[in-house]
């Protein structure tokens, strides 16, 4: 019985990327994550060391490994920064991979590879300022105008939305049909350079602050006609697919970072003393932390799960779902306990814990809410 | 080569097939009449046997179908999916505690006179370690066992021991030093009927077909020939078959969650409230859906820890501290868990849940037993806060 689903090329490529999450990363996250900026210069050296393409066949310019080792990457940079996960999540669980499963050679030359590289930045655009994960009800529009589509309309909390070369966008394409309203959607490569299309706002957060997310603003941005990316109409049924692999990214590195948090609480659990003993020694503590390892491991268990499941290609909607729901609803709850456990220690400002604290947030609410996750859940299990 | 390896294959859901009728042929029927009549037929247990629910972890040796502990897997799930949990606990006790000991830790003869006939369901066992006065503190029994000649005599009393109200032999620890350290107790094998040896049934609040016992040893002989393992050793023998055993509840106890779940889904979907059916409330939508991720957790976790113990099984090298710690995390996990979709499923009955006649309130009953049994919540706590480094100074 095989224990663990890596191999020894996985731990392997799990040092690489450790090392360059060690030595170009962790030592610059606080500063980052108080200037509210990064330099692009992480998606460049994350392409040039490989890592951006790492499940991606090697004929579209990745490395041509499988799933798993996506499944490392994501684990190693979740356990140091949730928010640079997030935006290179982005990039390489939500932005490229309907390029290659919709796209044409033409435009994985033209935008995917250049992607895999970390020469363009890419970003995922559902969510608009009236409808998030209904993804039905969007109302940026593209029409045709010859051999070019007109594109009109706004998208709001688009995570690299600033900086992006490329945005791999959901838009209406036909009247909105009351009886069928996915049926007139179609996903487009946007490019950000073409007239008309403007960044209207840098948003301001509570927590993830390092990453960029935007108002964006299209006003008769004319795309070329193949800028279309899969089939026309198709582009809910697209969308879908894509979220699946978004979601089951986000969880693999949000029990990553949840997994780094359980450790620095048990730390300082150890080493602090209260009443003449480590704090870590009382049960009310060591219990807490106990509840906590528990809940967690159950989750990565699930999200394992469902990891082995994406590698087969088995498109498992209730298993990611339920994945997706679980991780933000134990990574926070953990993250809270280490907050807790540490004391005046877990709120100071620029620390690992504070930060995450802040930042983990997000989990229950992007890709998906919580209270759509149990929706759809409750739609599979045949309830609503 | 990279993933995961699947736990099962055709074989275990043909296996799975077998138990499931045995379940649907076997107990379910008569789970009410028995429910009410707090019994059942001890021919059940041959019935089990000729049936093949008790071998699949058993060399062919002694009658049994494997060692393969997927299938072993399979049985468990399948029985405790049984509407009659208590008679699954009885059976559970015979064959995951009781030959399981045999079998791990008996000499030839031992197996040949204990093990063969409770494979085949002839002979029924118990496994007695917990006592008035100590439950997972096992180092604290009190029962003793004296050497007397070629024999040994006991002396004490054991409780809340699951089938041992009417098993033919029981497992036994007794103390047999009051060294300091973990060298102080010894298992034997005690037969029914022996002088000095009475077993009293217990009456409980949940798992009423189960034969749970009360035990009482006085100047009991048994023969150094029914002494299980060296002298010495039961402390380290009941330490490692705890973890067995915690995985066997785990297993058990999703198996009743998920049967709770289903039947307060069904009622949800019967129930109308309001002028409609209470499943087309949210709030029930969406506490089910939260359930059931919970649930398909437990079973990612309890499902990790069986992988331990298989490959541990085979002859791989898997860490005691790995194995010890996902095995708690599994057991603290399911318990819990099953005992609050169970109260779920009371709620969603509204004042039918507190009837007898719905099965709820006996799901609700029957899983308390989950966090204290085996070892309690707070056991696992603590052995995963030290797997954590953490613990007392």
């Amino acid at each position: 019985m095989r224990l663990t689903p890596f191999t020894e090329e996985h731990d392997l490529l799990r040092s690489t990327v450790r090392q360059w999450v060690e030595t170009e990363i962790a030592p610059h996250v606080a500063d980052w994550e108080e200037r509210g900026d990064f330099p692009d210069d992480v998606f460049r050296r994350a392409g040039e060391l490989g890592f951006l393409g790492l499940a991606f066949p090697e004929g579209a310019g990745g490395q041509g490994g499988d799933y798993w080792s996506q499944v490392v990457f994501l684990e190693e940079v979740g356990r140091v920064s949730q928010p640079i996960a997030m935006v290179l999540s982005v990039q390489t669980d939500m932005a490229t991979p309907p390029i290659l499963e919709f796209g044409s050679e033409a435009q994985i030359d033209r935008w995917l590879k250049p992607a895999l590289r970390g020469e363009l930045i890419g970003a995922i655009g559902i969510t608009e300022p009236d409808t998030g994960s209904d993804v039905a009800s969007i109302r940026t529009h593209a029409e045709r105008d010859g051999n070019e589509w007109v594109l009109n309309g706004s998208k709001m909390y688009i995570t690299n939305g600033a900086r992006a070369d490329f945005i791999t966008m959901v838009v209406r394409t036909g009247e909105l049909d009351q009886t069928n309203p996915w049926g007139s959607i179609s996903m487009f490569i946007v490019d950000t350079s073409l007239p008309g299309f403007t960044v209207s706002q840098k948003l301001e957060k509570a927590g993830m602050r390092l990453s960029d997310t935007a108002l964006l603003y299209m006003d008769d941005v004319r795309l070329p006609a193949e800028a279309l990316l899969g089939v026309e109409g198709e582009g809910f049924k697209q969308i879908m697919w894509e979220l699946q692999g978004e979601r089951i990214g986000v969880s693999i590195f949000g029990v990553a970072g949840a997994r780094a948090l359980l450790e620095a609480a048990v730390d300082y659990a150890r080493t602090r003393e209260t009443f003449g003993q480590p704090i870590g020694s009382y049960q009310a503590v060591s219990h807490r932390l106990a509840d906590m390892a528990t809940e967690l491991e159950a989750v990565q268990a699930l999200v394992y799960e469902c990891c082995e499941l994406w590698n087969r290609g088995v498109y498992a909607t209730e298993e990611v779902a339920m994945a997706k729901l679980a991780v933000g609803q134990m990574s926070n709850r953990l993250v809270d306990a280490a907050v807790q456990t540490m004391g005046g220690a877990g709120l100071v400002e620029g620390e690992f814990v504070s930060r995450e604290w802040l930042g983990m947030r997000i989990g229950r609410i992007g890709g998906g809410s919580d209270e759509v996750q149990r929706q759809i859940l409750a739609r599979i299990m045949g309830l609503a | 080569m990279s993933g995961m390896e699947p736990l099962f294959g055709e074989e275990h859901d043909a296996y799975r097939e077998t138990v499931r009728m045995f379940v649907q042929r076997e107990i379910d029927p008569f789970a009410e009449d028995w429910e009410n009549e707090r019994d059942y037929p001890r021919e059940l247990f041959q019935k089990a046997g000729a049936a093949g629910l008790f071998g699949a972890k058993f060399d062919e040796r002694w009658g049994g179908t494997g060692p393969d502990y997927a299938a072993e897997a399979v049985a468990i799930e399948e029985l405790s999916r049984s509407l009659s949990f208590g008679t699954a606990s009885d059976l559970g006790a015979h064959s995951q505690l009781a030959a399981l000991y045999i079998d791990r830790f008996g000499s030839d003869d031992q197996k040949e006179r204990y093990l063969r006939p409770s494979i085949a369901g002839d002979l029924l066992g118990a496994l007695a370690v917990t006592e008035p006065g100590a439950g997972s503190d096992v180092n604290g029994i009190h029962t003793r066992a004296t050497r007397d000649g070629d024999d040994w005599v006991l002396n004490g009393s054991k409780v809340f021991i699951t089938n041992g109200a009417w098993s033919d032999y029981v497992v036994v620890a007794g103390r047999t030093s009051d060294d300091p350290g973990h060298g102080n107790i010894t298992l034997f094998v005690v037969d029914a009927g022996s002088a000095g040896f009475e077993q009293r049934r217990m009456k409980m609040i949940a798992w009423h077909t189960s034969h749970t016992g009360e035990l009482f040893f006085d100047e009991v002989a048994v023969s150094d020939a029914n002494r299980l393992g060296d002298v010495g050793s039961g402390f380290a023998s009941i330490m490692t078959n705890f973890q067995w055993e915690r995985v066997m509840m785990s297993l058990s106890a999703l198996a009743l969650a998920n049967l709770s779940l289903e039947t307060a889904i069904e009622y949800a979907r019967e129930r109308t409230a309001f002028g409609r059916p209470v499943i087309r409330f949210q709030v029930w939508q969406h506490r089910f859906a939260d359930l059931a991720v919970r649930l398909r957790t437990s079973k990612a976790l309890t499902y990790k820890a069986l992988r331990l113990h298989i490959a541990a099984e085979q002859g791989q090298e898997v860490p005691r501290e790995e194995l010890v710690r996902v095995t708690s995390m599994a057991k603290l996990h399911s318990q819990r868990l099953a005992w609050e979709v169970a109260d779920e499923c009371v709620q969603v009955h509204g004042g039918a849940g507190a009837l007898k006649e719905y099965p709820a309130q006996r799901f609700w009953r029957d899983a308390r037993v989950g966090p204290i049994g085996g070892g309690t919540d707070d056991i696992m706590r603590n052995l995963i806060a030290r797997s954590l480094g953490l613990g007392v100074a």
